[in-house]
């Protein structure tokens, strides 16, 4: 950790200046420090809403083990 | 229900036999490593798939998100001492042992490295203070980390494993339930109503409760985990509808890191399929490191973090209200306020002697009284 410098990773984007401004218009005290920090913030939501699932189904033999624990447990019936 | 953290949910385990793995050298590791292990293997900490590489050390510390940007606080790291394992580079594997388990899992090395102890402390505790247990358990691990991947290769069974549901399978099971909005409640005592006003809040506005007691090493004078959830399932047996309830343990060490471990409480949670996860006072503190709230302000930082965090401040009996009550439903002052206290009802018990009822249930408290020795010694 010490041991390196920062080499945080970032990149440029382009966002039209009227846009710009209203973002910034719009963080002044806000707990934002800056354009950037409110746009990562955005996106962050955005784009965790759109991740996909993929889910690995039980078998049927380990289904029927499952539920056999779960109705021990009084959770199933 | 909410996707596992990272969209997948990891299932590290031994999937086809190793033949060699009795020859790999063999590296033992203590009980919370090895509960990491566990974690790690059954999705509990999804997405992580092994101890974290050096780039997600560091990401972790200075941004609380791994490298690919998912959010992640708490650093889940295997240390050992260069002097003791000289023979091993990265490309080799280990076998992990531990005492209860003997093999329990394979580590494929992926990257060994060293740390800087005061900034990790600094980062995720907010101090460098040595009585800071989780301080302090930093000051005592070795200056190598291994970073890579684990394969589970069993486990022995263990007591309470009745209760030690994997992520899959409460998953499973909250489908089986037709629940859609779960809501868990992270443990480390019986419940007391304060506790139960804070449950049944939360689930009127959810499909299901998910009680989630913390399991595993104890300080003197905690109740004993057998207690725990002997207390939990007498107060369900009694005062919730069985099928809007469930508990499973969870085997994880506290680190008391405040604010960042409430973020990974929440993870974990999300993990076993929960949709709110309630976050109370100092949740996770220990003495006067983190403000009272710090643990609720932390999560304006996540946007992404894909559980819903449902806060709860102080709350206490009114006797003018006749209810348990918070600050924002209560108007009356302070002289009318008994607040839940844990040491009160502690000292009570510890003299055999049954709380009032408006600390704690009844039923809860003969429960708790019928263990000869209900603390750890």
């Amino acid at each position: 950790m010490a041991e390196k410098k920062d080499e945080k990773k970032f990149t440029t984007i382009s966002i039209p200046t009227p846009l710009a401004e209203k973002i910034k218009k719009r963080i002044e005290g806000t707990g934002f420090t800056s354009l950037s920090s409110y746009v990562t913030y955005v996106l962050r939501e955005v784009i965790s809403g759109m991740e996909e699932e993929t889910e690995e189904a039980f078998s049927k033999e380990d289904e029927e083990k499952v539920k056999e624990r779960l109705r021990a447990l009084g959770y199933l019936d | 229900m909410p996707k596992p953290h990272g969209g997948k949910l990891i299932d590290r385990h031994l999937k086809k036999e190793l033949s060699s793995v009795e020859e790999l050298p063999a590296f033992e590791i203590n009980t919370n490593l090895a509960e990491d292990v566990e974690n790690i293997a059954n999705g509990v900490f999804s997405p992580l798939e092994g101890f974290l590489s050096r780039n997600n050390l560091e990401n972790v510390v200075k941004e609380k998100r791994l490298e690919n940007d998912t959010p992640w606080a708490i650093p889940i790291l295997l240390d050992f001492d260069k002097q003791k394992i000289k023979a091993i580079k990265e490309g080799d594997s280990l076998v992990l042992t531990n005492k209860e388990n003997g093999l329990l899992a394979v580590l494929n090395i992926d990257e060994i490295y060293t740390f800087d102890k005061k900034i990790l402390a600094q980062a995720i505790y907010g101090t460098q203070d040595t009585n800071h247990p989780g301080v302090a358990n930093v000051y005592n691990m070795k200056q190598s980390l291994i970073g890579g991947k684990i394969t589970l290769l069993d486990r022995r069974s263990r007591q309470f494993d009745e209760y030690n549901l994997s992520p899959k399978e409460t998953r499973f099971l909250f489908k089986e339930k037709g629940w859609k909005e779960i809501v868990a409640f992270q443990t480390r005592n019986p419940p007391h109503i304060g506790h139960e006003y804070v449950q049944k809040t939360a689930l009127t506005f959810t499909d299901g409760l998910f009680i989630n007691p913390i399991i595993g090493k104890k300080k003197t004078g905690d109740f004993k985990d057998e207690v725990i959830l002997a207390s939990y399932e007498t107060l369900m047996k009694h005062y919730y509808l069985k099928e809007r309830a469930v508990m499973s343990i969870l085997r994880t060490s506290m680190k008391y890191a405040g604010p960042r471990e409430a973020i990974h409480h929440a993870i974990m949670r999300k993990n076993f399929g929960c949709t709110h996860f309630i976050v109370g006072r100092d949740h996770a503190g220990v003495g006067t490191y983190y403000g009272p709230y710090d643990a609720h302000d932390i999560f304006s930082e996540f946007p992404d973090l894909g559980i819903i965090p449902v806060f709860f401040r102080s709350f206490s009996r009114c006797k003018k209200c006749d209810a348990v009550v918070n600050e924002k439903i209560c108007p009356h002052d302070d002289k009318y306020h008994i607040n839940f206290s844990g040491k009160k009802i502690r000292e009570l018990l510890t003299k055999g002697q049954v709380p009032p009822e408006d600390m704690m249930r009844k039923e809860v408290a003969e429960t708790i009284l019928r263990f000869d020795h209900p603390f750890v010694e």
